[in-house]
């Protein structure tokens, strides 16, 4: 069959064929837009409402003494000042611990095992451990290292938040790594460049701001998590920091204090979760300036 | 590669139809010079004035055709950038155009020695010029021929087949330099006649440049040997008297 | 060296309707060798991309190659610095002599031959650290040099980059500032920073503007006096603009070399002239 290259192959067009399918575009046009702003505005309705309640008993409760002083009994006052230490102590020393375990893992993943079977496999691990239920990798530090050694402890909440940021650096090391072209590897390796040098000075120096990014938004994750603490670290209403002893922490004073029937508490409770939120939110934040400086 | 194979089109056909026209063109301005040459050869063989004048006419068309080859082989260049056998054939078309000129020119002198000549006696038969006439005109025709059909042999053929018209021209001008030595009223016929079978043989010398750009044009590289060459007719001396 | 251009005095006779011109006798390409490939054949897992090539690259001259997606212009390249041993499945039997040395030799040091066979590729590859550290980073990874030969040796790349002029007053800012053509430039000068022998430029101006593109040519005729050049281009314009001699590939075939001028006046394959002229099937 021939078809001819010029002009259309039927230039008649029904005017009211035409006319009444142009009516149902512009139906299925409006249905769509408003099932859409719908949905939208209800989110945030929700969002907000979370949002408005947080600042207003968060800034209420706000103080100076939040930050000076410690948790003391209910009815006498208090801050939360040893929850806030031991808090930056745990994610500080978990980010410490896993953020080069995660690079290393997301390196060999991107530089070393593209399309290896076990590279593969240990994606997949990583990726499960991304989704898994925190509260599940409490459960396995207090089976692992609170049982064994006879008590919960700051070093099990410290390994309980480094394995729950891992996955985190490993998926956005990779992803950063692929991201650089291949012909830099090339232009580096025909160089005389060997392989560790290519990835240390090149290929790393090329994925950091989006590594950092990562391992900020790992942080931000873990700052906020109260499941694998409550299993491993226990919390503590003392400013006592020893690490292979229960150790403070906000999310676990908050989730202890919340539940709490006295209003002092209450008040506390709120005034961290806004301290939190508010972390999280800065290095959110921080993370996209830096990941826009990428793009 | 084999010369004589048709190449497949061009990606690009338009390029292939402006090619095509190249070649039209060519055609179209060898046919010309061939009835110029033709015409000028009638007008003096049979005393026409009146076909001469219409030679010498007629030779605008030619120099207007060359022009417009020129400027559309420029133009090729410019916007194809040719290379290999394009460019070749472009390059050629643009030789060829030119040596059709010249030989448009030589005709249109030959026409209007002619016409003088129509005034004058006739001087002896005339016989060599038919014969040179019509041997300068097959080779242009093969020349031309050779060019639009790619034919390199053909091309080989015509550029071998100058010689014999140089031996033509050689008698011719020994006849003339007797005439003029029989009788001093000869001078005038005898010296046109002599220009006009120069013009003969450069229009053969032509015709010869034509057949050996079509042999680069078809096989990429120029002929080794030195052209055949039979004009004596530098080194003649009037036989003494 | 020879200068490639006649001497009068060498000027054929001219005769024919071309003057006589003889190309092939032209085009000086009997310079000393500096690769040799022999019996060269690739392969992509099974999959036979290069088939029984042989050909030289001469000292100091520019060998351009050319022909349509596929046709193992480009693995060739990647062949001769061995680019292609970083991925797995790939693998070339045959030999490529440098300096007398077969580099398809496993015992050959890998990063050695690439000190001496540098590469410049088709997208400008600026390591993300400033213009110097770009120069210097080659230069270290071979030499060791105290800071005042380092500098020397850096303005000098530059310089035969054709670069040192726009970028002598901001050599620690970022190279990832510079345009694109000035970023090629840029690779190119890292490339020649560790002085390598042989510089194989694959498509390396398909990514820039035409005048940056007439830069990089310039300086690629520039290199030749010190260099041997390979260069791999999809633009024909460009292979005749540089290369003294020209290679066509089809289909994992070297299918003619000659000096450029008589591979796009009168090449002798049939298949060279319908893709030099456009007439490819």
């Amino acid at each position: 069959m021939s078809v001819s290259l010029t002009g259309s192959p039927d230039p008649h067009r029904d005017v009211t064929v035409a006319a009444s399918l142009g009516r149902r575009r512009k139906r299925a046009d409006l249905t769509i837009a408003v099932l859409s702003w719908t949905a939208t505005a209800i989110g945030l309705i929700f969002l907000t409402s979370i949002l408005v309640t947080l600042f207003i008993k968060g800034f209420g409760a706000m103080a100076p003494s939040v930050f000076t002083e410690v948790t003391k009994p209910p009815g006498s006052g208090g801050g939360l000042l040893n929850a806030i230490i031991g808090s930056l102590i745990q994610v500080g020393l978990a980010t410490l611990i896993g953020t080069p375990i995660g690079l290393l893992v997301g390196t060999y993943l991107a530089e070393y095992a593209r399309g290896s079977t076990f590279g593969n496999i240990v994606r997949f691990v990583s990726d499960i451990l991304l989704s898994a239920p925190s509260i599940l990798i409490g459960l396995f530090v207090y089976q692992l290292l609170v049982l064994p050694f006879g008590g919960f402890s700051g070093w099990a909440g410290v390994v309980a938040l480094a394995i729950l940021i891992i996955p985190i650096v490993v998926r956005t090391t990779e992803d950063m790594l692929s991201l650089i072209p291949n012909t830099l590897r090339e232009a580096a390796i025909g160089l005389g460049a060997p392989k560790w040098k290519m990835i240390v000075l090149i290929c790393w120096r090329a994925a950091l701001s989006g590594v950092i990014t990562g391992v900020l938004l790992g942080v931000a994750r873990i700052a906020g998590e109260t499941a694998p603490l409550l299993f491993t670290s226990l919390g503590n209403n003392t400013a006592q920091y020893a690490l292979n002893a229960p150790m403070p922490s906000l999310p676990i004073t908050i989730y202890s204090y919340a539940g709490s029937p006295f209003q002092d508490w209450i008040e506390l409770a709120w005034a961290g979760a806004l301290l939190i939120t508010l972390a999280v939110l800065l290095l959110n934040i921080l993370a996209r300036t830096l990941l826009r400086g990428i793009k | 590669m084999s010369p004589n194979e048709p190449m497949p089109e061009h990606i690009v056909r338009s390029y292939d139809e402006e090619l095509r026209r190249l070649r039209d063109m060519i055609t179209r301005m060898g046919g010309l010079a061939e009835l110029q040459v033709a015409d000028s050869t009638n007008a003096l063989l049979e005393r026409d004035s009146d076909l001469a004048e219409e030679v010498v006419r007629r030779d605008a068309q030619l120099d207007a055709l060359e022009r417009e080859i020129e400027t559309f082989c420029i133009r090729l260049i410019a916007l194809r950038q040719p290379v290999g056998a394009d460019l070749r054939l472009i390059v050629a078309a643009l030789k060829v155009a030119h040596d059709l000129e010249r030989i448009g020119d030589y005709a249109r002198n030959g026409a209007k020695r002619a016409i003088v000549l129509a005034q004058q006696p006739q001087l002896g038969s005339l016989n060599g010029f038919t014969r040179m006439a019509r041997m300068v005109q097959e080779n242009l025709q093969g020349a031309i021929d050779a060019l639009v059909q790619n034919d390199a042999e053909l091309a080989d053929e015509i550029w071998a087949a100058d010689e014999p018209v140089d031996e033509v021209y050689n008698g011719i001008f020994r006849e003339m330099l007797t005439f003029m030595m029989e009788d001093p009223r000869n001078i005038t016929a005898a010296t046109h006649l002599l220009f006009i079978a120069k013009n003969l043989e450069r229009i053969g010398d032509h015709a010869t440049n034509i057949a050996e750009t079509v042999q680069y044009a078809v096989r990429g590289e120029t002929s080794a040997e030195e052209r055949p060459k039979g004009d004596t007719s530098s080194y003649a001396v009037p036989p003494p008297g | 060296m020879p200068p490639l251009s006649e001497s009068p005095a060498d000027l054929p006779k001219r005769n024919g309707a071309f003057g006589g011109l003889k190309v092939r006798e032209s085009a000086g390409l009997n310079g000393d060798i500096r690769v040799q490939v022999k019996n060269l054949d690739f392969y992509y897992g099974d999959n036979k991309a290069l088939k029984n090539i042989n050909f030289d690259l001469p000292d100091r001259r520019v060998t351009g190659m050319i022909g349509p997606s596929g046709c193992g212009k480009s693995t060739l390249l990647r062949v001769l610095n061995r680019m292609f041993s970083l991925y797995p499945g790939q693998r070339a039997t045959g030999e490529v002599l440098l300096d007398n040395r077969n580099i398809l030799d496993d015992s050959l040091d890998i990063n050695d031959l690439r000190a001496k066979v540098g590469m410049v590729f088709q997208k400008p590859t600026p390591f993300p650290m400033s213009i110097r550290d770009n120069i210097a980073f080659g230069i270290n990874l071979h030499e060791r040099l105290p800071k005042a030969a380092m500098d020397e040796r850096i303005e000098w790349a530059l310089t035969r980059a054709a670069l040192w002029g726009e970028v002598k007053d901001r050599l620690n800012a970022s190279a990832m500032g510079l345009s694109g053509g000035q970023q090629q430039r840029l690779c190119i000068a890292r490339t020649i920073a560790v002085r390598p022998e042989v510089i194989l430029f694959d498509e390396p101006t398909s990514a820039l503007d035409p005048i940056s593109t007439l830069k990089v040519e310039e300086l690629i005729d520039e290199l030749k006096r010190d260099f041997t050049i390979a260069i791999v281009t999809h633009n024909m314009q460009q292979a005749a603009r540089c290369a003294d001699q020209v290679a066509f590939f089809y289909l994992g075939e070297m299918i003619e070399i000659a000096p450029a001028a008589d591979l796009f006046t009168a090449p002798k394959e049939a298949k060279t002239q319908e893709y030099i002229t456009g007439r490819f099937g």
